[in-house]
C-alpha cells in the first residue's frame, strides 16, 4: 500500500484531518487519565477491612441525660451484658470508633519520650476483652486483654494504659524486624505502653487521602470511654442472623434503660451500609469517569464515521476511476483503513503527550499519583482499534462503488 | 432575513436526521456533564455571607511547644481555651466571638416527643451580629450574660416549629440535658453553606439548632464536637471533660471593618504572642495568620478535590464534544457546496451565507442546550441521591440555568464558525460548472 498518495489526498482535507486527529488526541488524554482514576478508586474501595463484615453492625447510642462518668460506665456494662445474651448475637463491645467510621481519634506514635518528630500515626480504638472477637480480627501474636486490664477512661485521666494491642501494620512500622511483641512505644505521653498482642489486619477509622501513609495502622486501648455524649456498640451476629440481631438489639437496650437515643434512621447500621457510606464519593467518581469514558469513545467513533462517510461521498467519482483503472475492492477498503490509521496515529501520538501532561498537571493541582505508562499504551491501542472499527462501515461502502461511477458526470 | 435563515436551517437539519441528532446529542451530553459538575462546584464554592465576608477574619496564633518546630510551619487551625478567652476579653476588634460545636439532648415538655439530640453551638454574644444571623423573634444574649454564665439559649426556627409549633417561644423554657434554659431568641431560617465558622464539625449541610453561651456550656460540661489537636502530653479529653491547655479546639472570629484595622489586628496578634512568650506560656516566636472568610475557606480546601476533578473532567469532555461538532458541521456544510454556490450565484453575499450557516449551528446549540439542561437535571438528581454531606445542596439555580443556555449556544456558535467560514468561501461559478 502506497502511503504517499494518501498523504497527498489528505492535504486537500486539512481541516477535517486535523479535527479528527485532535479529537482522538483529546479523547486519549481524557480516557487514559479517567481509567487510571477509576482503577485507583476501585482499588481503594475494595480494600479489605479485616473484620467480619458480613455479620457486624453498629449501634449509635447517645445518652439522653448528662449522667456522671460512673453512672455511664455502669450502664455501658449492663448494656453490653444484655447484648451478649441475645440469642442472635455472638459478641458485643463498646468503642469510640469502628473501621470506616470516617473520622475519629488518632495518636501520634513516638519511639522515645523526648522525640521531636512522630514515628507514625495510629488510629485509636477503645475496647474490652471482647473487642477482638466481636470484630472478628485475627490475633496472630501475643494475647488478648485480660478482664482486669480493662478500666473506664476516667475524667481528667491523661495517662496512657500500660498495655496495648496493635495491628500488624503498626507493629511492622515500629519494629520492622518483626520483634514488636513485648516492646513498647510512646503515644503522646511520658509513660511507655507495652505491646501485648498483634492482630493480623484491621482497617483504620478513616480512610481519607491524608491517612494513606498510615494504612491499617491502628491500636486498641483496654478502656471503656464514658463519654457523656454516647458510645458505639459494635455487635457481631451469629452467622445468618444479622437481621434478627439488628432487630432485637435496640429493643434490648431500651429495655435496659429508656434514657438513651438511638436514631430510628441512622442509629443501627449494618457494616454493608457503613462500607457503602464510607466509599460513596469514590464510587461516585469512578462511575462518573466510567460513563464519561464510554460516551467519549462513542462520540469519537461516531465523529469518525460521520466525517469518513462525507469523504467517501465526496470521492465517489475518484473511487470509480480507480476501480475502472483496475483497483480491487480490497484496495479501496485498504485505502480508507490506511488513511484512518495515519490520522489516528498522528492523533494518538499527540494524545499520549497530552495524557502525560494532563496527569502531571493533576498531580500538581489535585494531588494525583503518577500514571503508569501502561495506561497510555492501552489507550493508544484502544483508540487505534476504535478508529479502525469506526472507519470500516464507510470504507466498505466506498469499496462497493461501481467502476461505472467514473463515467457519470454527476 | 433571520426568519428565512431559520427556515433554511430547519430544512437542512431535517434532511440529515442522523447527523443532526449526533451533533445535538454531542452538545447535549457535553453541556449536561459540564452543568452538573459546575453547579455542584458553584454551590460548594459560594460565599456563605455575601457582602459581609470581606470584613470577617479568622486569626491564628501558635501556642505549640518548641519541639517539632520547623520554619514555615503554619499555626494551628484553632485556638486553646485560654488564648481564646484572652483575645475575646481584649476586645481589640469591632466584634469578636469565640466558639466550639457540640451536641445536646433536648427534653421536650410535651410527652408525645421523645428526647432527641441537636447540634449545638457554644459561643459568645457577638456571634449573631457579626454573622448577621436573622432573628424571627427576640434577640441574642449580651456580653454580660456571657460572663454571668446565663442560662439563655437561642434556638432556630426549625426547632421552634418542632417544639412550639412555630409560636413566639421567647421567654419560655427549654430543657437541655439536666438544665433549664430561657429562650431569648429564635433565628429565622439561617443555613450558611459551607458551615464556614467551624469547618471541623462538617463543611456542608451541617446546621446548629441551639446556641448556648460558651461559658455556660463549659460550666455544665456539655460535650464538644469537632477536632482537638494536642501537642506535648496533651490529651483529647474523653469522658466529658474538655481538652487540656495544650490542645486547640475552639474557633475565634473577629470583625474588622477596614483593611487598616486588619493590619493593626495582625500587629496585635504578634504583640500578644510576644507577650505570652515573655510570660513563658508560648515557646515559639510569633507565628500568626489573619485570613478573611473566603481566604480561610480556600486555605482549608473546603471544596472537595473530587468535585474540582469532576468539573475539569467535564470541561475536557465538552471540548471533545465541540471538536466533534466542528468536524461534523464541516462535513455537513461542505456537502452543501452545490446549494450554497447557487445562492451565491443568485446574489447572496459571503456574509449572508456565513450568517445563514451560523444560524443553523445556533439552532443545533439551542437544541443541545435543552437536551443538556435535561441531562443536567438528571445528573443533579443523581448527585442528590448520593450520601455525601453536600449532596442535598445540588440544585440548579437561575444563574446556572441561564449559563447553561449561554454556554450551549456560545459553544455551538464557536463550533460553527470555522465550518461556516470555509463553506461560505465557495466560488459560485466553479461549483455551477462542475454540476
Amino acid at each position: 500500500m502506497q502511503i504517499q498518495p494518501i498523504v497527498a489526498a489528505l492535504r486537500h482535507h486539512k481541516a477535517g484531518t486535523v479535527l479528527i486527529a485532535l479529537q482522538i488526541a483529546l479523547t486519549l488524554a481524557i480516557v487514559c487519565n479517567a481509567l487510571f482514576i477509576i482503577h485507583q478508586r476501585v482499588a481503594h474501595l475494595s480494600e479489605p477491612t479485616g473484620v467480619d463484615e458480613a455479620n457486624l453492625f453498629v449501634i449509635v447510642n447517645q445518652w439522653a441525660d448528662q449522667s456522671s462518668g460512673e453512672q455511664i460506665d455502669a450502664q455501658m456494662q449492663a448494656d453490653l451484658a444484655a447484648l451478649r445474651q441475645l440469642p442472635a448475637v455472638r459478641d458485643a463491645t463498646a468503642s469510640n470508633a469502628y473501621p470506616l467510621l470516617g473520622g475519629g481519634w488518632d495518636d501520634l506514635i513516638m519511639m522515645k519520650p523526648d522525640q521531636v518528630q512522630k514515628t507514625t500515626d495510629a488510629s485509636v480504638y477503645f475496647g474490652d476483652q471482647h473487642f477482638i472477637d466481636t470484630l472478628g480480627v485475627k490475633l496472630i501474636a501475643g494475647r488478648n486483654f485480660r478482664a482486669d486490664e480493662i478500666a473506664p477512661m476516667k475524667p481528667r485521666d491523661s495517662s496512657t494504659p500500660p498495655v496495648v494491642i496493635v495491628t500488624k501494620a503498626l507493629a511492622d512500622k515500629l519494629y520492622p524486624d518483626g520483634s514488636a511483641l513485648g516492646k513498647s512505644f510512646y503515644a503522646m505521653s511520658a509513660t511507655p505502653t507495652t505491646i501485648i498482642g498483634i492482630v493480623a489486619r484491621m482497617q483504620r477509622a478513616e480512610v481519607d487521602t491524608w491517612s494513606r501513609d498510615y494504612a491499617y495502622q491502628a491500636l486498641i486501648w483496654p478502656r471503656r470511654m464514658d463519654s457523656s455524649f454516647g458510645t458505639f456498640y459494635i455487635v457481631r451476629a451469629k452467622p445468618g442472623e444479622l437481621a434478627a440481631a439488628m432487630h432485637e438489639a435496640p429493643k434490648a437496650l431500651y429495655a435496659q434503660s429508656r434514657l438513651r437515643i438511638i436514631d430510628p434512621k441512622d442509629g443501627v447500621l449494618s457494616f454493608a451500609e457503613i462500607r457503602h457510606r464510607a466509599y460513596d464519593s469514590d464510587r461516585g467518581t469512578a462511575i462518573l469517569m466510567g460513563i464519561i469514558c464510554a460516551v467519549l469513545l462513542v462520540i469519537t467513533g461516531a465523529g469518525i464515521i460521520g466525517l469518513t462517510s462525507f469523504w467517501v461521498g465526496q470521492r465517489r467519482k475518484q473511487i470509480g476511476i480507480r476501480r475502472a483503472l483496475g483497483a480491487t475492492r480490497r484496495d479501496i477498503l485498504r485505502y480508507f483503513q490506511t488513511e484512518n490509521l495515519l490520522i489516528a496515529g498522528a492523533g494518538v501520538a499527540l494524545g499520549a503527550v497530552l495524557a502525560v501532561g494532563l496527569n502531571l498537571w493533576m498531580m500538581q493541582q489535585l494531588a494525583m499519583d503518577r500514571m503508569p505508562l501502561l495506561y497510555v499504551l492501552a489507550g493508544v491501542v484502544a483508540l487505534l482499534l476504535l478508529g479502525q472499527g469506526a472507519v470500516f462501515a464507510p470504507a466498505r461502502r466506498a469499496s462497493r462503488v461501481s467502476p461505472v461511477e467514473a463515467t457519470r458526470s454527476v | 432575513m433571520f426568519g428565512y435563515y431559520l427556515d433554511l436551517a430547519l430544512r437542512s437539519l431535517k434532511r440529515n436526521k442522523v447527523l443532526t441528532a449526533l451533533m445535538v446529542l454531542a452538545i447535549a451530553v457535553g453541556i449536561g456533564a459540564c452543568m452538573t459538575t459546575f453547579t455542584v462546584l458553584h454551590v460548594l464554592s459560594g460565599d456563605p455571607l455575601p457582602g459581609r465576608s470581606s470584613a470577617l477574619y479568622y486569626p491564628q496564633i501558635d501556642p505549640q511547644d518548641a519541639s517539632g518546630m520547623m520554619p514555615g510551619t503554619m499555626p494551628p487551625l484553632q485556638v486553646t481555651l485560654i488564648d481564646g478567652m484572652n483575645l475575646l476579653r481584649a476586645r481589640r476588634a469591632d466584634r469578636q466571638a469565640l466558639m466550639t460545636g457540640g451536641a445536646v439532648p433536648i427534653h421536650p415538655d410535651s410527652s408525645s416527643l421523645d428526647p432527641f439530640y441537636v447540634e449545638a453551638r457554644y459561643t459568645t454574644a457577638d456571634f449573631f451580629a457579626m454573622f448577621e444571623a436573622p432573628f424571627l423573634y427576640g434577640h441574642g444574649w449580651t456580653g454580660a450574660d456571657d460572663e454571668a454564665h446565663a442560662r439563655d439559649v437561642v434556638i432556630t426556627r426549625k426547632l421552634d416549629e418542632k417544639l412550639f409549633k412555630g409560636a413566639d417561644s421567647t421567654g419560655r423554657t427549654l430543657r437541655v440535658g439536666g438544665s433549664t434554659f430561657r429562650i431569648v431568641g429564635v433565628l429565622d431560617s439561617w443555613r450558611p453553606n459551607p458551615h464556614f465558622y467551624d469547618l471541623t464539625t462538617g463543611s456542608y449541610n451541617y446546621y446548629d439548632e441551639v446556641f448556648i453561651p460558651l461559658q455556660t456550656a463549659l460550666e455544665l460540661h456539655y460535650d464538644h464536637n469537632g477536632s482537638n489537636d494536642c501537642w506535648g502530653n496533651g490529651t483529647g479529653g474523653a469522658g466529658g471533660i474538655y481538652p487540656s491547655a495544650t490542645c486547640v479546639w475552639l474557633q475565634y472570629w473577629v470583625e474588622l471593618d477596614t483593611p487598616a484595622k486588619a493590619a493593626a489586628y495582625t500587629q496585635y496578634l504578634v504583640h500578644y504572642s510576644e507577650e505570652q512568650k515573655a510570660l513563658g506560656r508560648f515557646e515559639r516566636s510569633p507565628n500568626v495568620r489573619l485570613d478573611n472568610l473566603m481566604q480561610w475557606l480556600d486555605y482549608n480546601g473546603v471544596v472537595p478535590s473530587d468535585v474540582r476533578l469532576q468539573a475539569w473532567l467535564a470541561l475536557g469532555f465538552l471540548l471533545v464534544c465541540l471538536v466533534n461538532t466542528v468536524g461534523l458541521m464541516l462535513a455537513k456544510f461542505l456537502r452543501r457546496s452545490g446549494e450554497l454556490s447557487v445562492r451565491r450565484a443568485l446574489g447572496a453575499s459571503k456574509r449572508a451565507l456565513f450568517a445563514q450557516l451560523l444560524t443553523e449551528s445556533a439552532v443545533v446549540g439551542l437544541a443541545g442546550g435543552v437536551g443538556g439542561l435535561l441531562l443536567a437535571l438528571l445528573g443533579l438528581w443523581l448527585v442528590r441521591h448520593r450520601s455525601s454531606d453536600y449532596a442535598a445542596l445540588a440544585h440548579l439555580d437561575p444563574v446556572m440555568l441561564l449559563a447553561t443556555f449561554a454556554l450551549a449556544i456560545g459553544a455551538s456558535l464557536l463550533a460553527g464558525i470555522l465550518p461556516a467560514w470555509r463553506a461560505s468561501k465557495v466560488a459560485p461559478a466553479l461549483q455551477l460548472k462542475s454540476n
